[in-house]
């Protein structure tokens, strides 16, 4: 359901400031959320200049260098750098995104950074993933069948039931998505949200699986799917250029079709 | 600190098995009111005089009365879940039950407001 009234703590204040080195010409102000729950204290928003000039391309290269060269306590998830792993997902100049493949030049003024919304924060910008990562196994994102793999070979699947799959294979599970609807924000306990639904559409698309009928099943349910207002946030912040909301659609168009 | 797995909080109480007709009546009850609204704004245009006797005129005519009943049907029918959507998406708890309990009654005691009208003009 949703909160109108804030819980305690959570207004956030104003933090600490790291200016630029004397001699740096080409500066951007970074402004990134903090906050320690171990502290007791509100979460804050310091501030650091960063010299562009001796820092690489991405926001994720600017937070690796503010952590390596200006403030190590900085908190932040990130792996491969290349948009392939999902963990660097936050919020970046108001949008979800993954801060390895956003820009800094893309984005105008200060570069505000805070961890993917309305979640749970363990600490500064890494947000608790668990009931994201378990509403993602509910839907049981393997392959369900019956039949048993031919002895000598893998199971064939032909070129045109392959590219049902294309759009929907791709997702990394950052969590962009999910936590860009609002409907998710509301009724993350119940809704599945969008990343989970494009997983379970997935394994429905795949012409090897033999459990469409239950995952439909499953999923008909007023809050698992039917949350989704189509309101189209999780296409728009996708970093990989997925469309869940299509998705989303096509798994409420099938258990129509199953009823008529 | 629950104890609870979080496999187990997420699936909850399990798939209702429902959801999908509530999906379907809110589109064909949409369906039927962009005609029936349209029908019924050209109509009010096409009074000959703005007044309570064409009004009542017009409805007396077996075509109004009866697109009339189908639009007050449809369009509460439309609010219900319409209004039903949002109430789950915004309001918890006991609140949530009562206010269900109060929209449905609201939404069939319009309804059936709406028909007696109709009727009563009517004949």
């Amino acid at each position: 359901m949703a909160q109108f009234n804030l819980p305690a703590n959570s207004i956030v204040k104003k933090g600490k400031e790291f200016p630029a080195p004397a001699g740096a010409t080409n500066v951007k102000r970074f402004k990134v959320y903090r906050y320690d729950p171990d502290s007791g204290s509100n979460p804050r928003v310091d501030t650091y200049d960063v010299d562009l000039d001796t820092c690489g391309p991405m926001v994720l290269d600017a937070l690796i260098k503010i952590k390596n060269e200006i403030d190590p306590t900085l908190t932040f998830r990130r792996s491969c750098r290349e948009g392939i792993c999902g963990s660097c997902s936050m919020n970046i100049d108001g949008g979800n995104t993954l801060a390895c493949i956003k820009a800094i030049s893309d984005v105008k003024g200060d570069v505000k950074v805070y961890p993917l919304p309305h979640m749970e924060v363990v600490k500064d910008l890494v947000p608790d993933l668990t009931n994201f990562y378990a509403q993602y196994a509910s839907v049981k994102p393997w392959m369900q069948s019956d039949t048993p793999p031919p002895p000598d070979r893998e199971r064939l699947q032909s070129k045109e039931d392959r590219e049902q799959l294309e759009g929907l294979e791709e997702c990394i599970l950052c969590a962009c998505c999910s936590t860009s609807c609002p409907s998710y924000w509301w009724n993350s306990d119940r809704y599945l949200g969008p990343a989970a639904l494009l997983s379970a559409y997935r394994w429905i698309a795949d012409s090897r699986d033999e459990a469409t009928g239950e995952r439909l099943d499953e999923l008909e349910d007023p809050f698992k799917l039917y949350r989704c207002h189509t309101i189209m946030n999780c296409t728009n912040s996708c970093p990989k250029g997925l469309n869940p909301a299509k998705a989303i659609t096509e798994i409420k168009k099938l258990i129509v079709k199953r009823k008529n | 600190m629950s104890l609870r797995t979080p496999l187990s909080a997420a699936k909850g109480l399990g798939s209702a098995r429902e959801g999908a007709h509530h999906w379907w009546m809110q589109r064909l009850t949409s369906l039927a009111l962009l005609p029936l609204t349209l029908w019924l704004a050209i109509s009010i245009v096409m009074f000959p005089e703005m007044d309570y006797a064409s009004a009542v005129a017009w409805m007396q005519t077996p075509v109004a009365a009866i697109a009339m009943s189908l639009l007050v049907i449809s369009l509460f029918y439309h609010v219900q879940l319409g209004l039903q959507v949002i109430i789950e998406d915004y309001v918890g708890g006991a609140l949530k039950i009562a206010s269900l309990i109060a929209l449905n009654f609201t939404c069939i005691v319009m309804v059936f407001v709406g028909l007696y009208s109709i009727i009563k003009v009517s004949f």
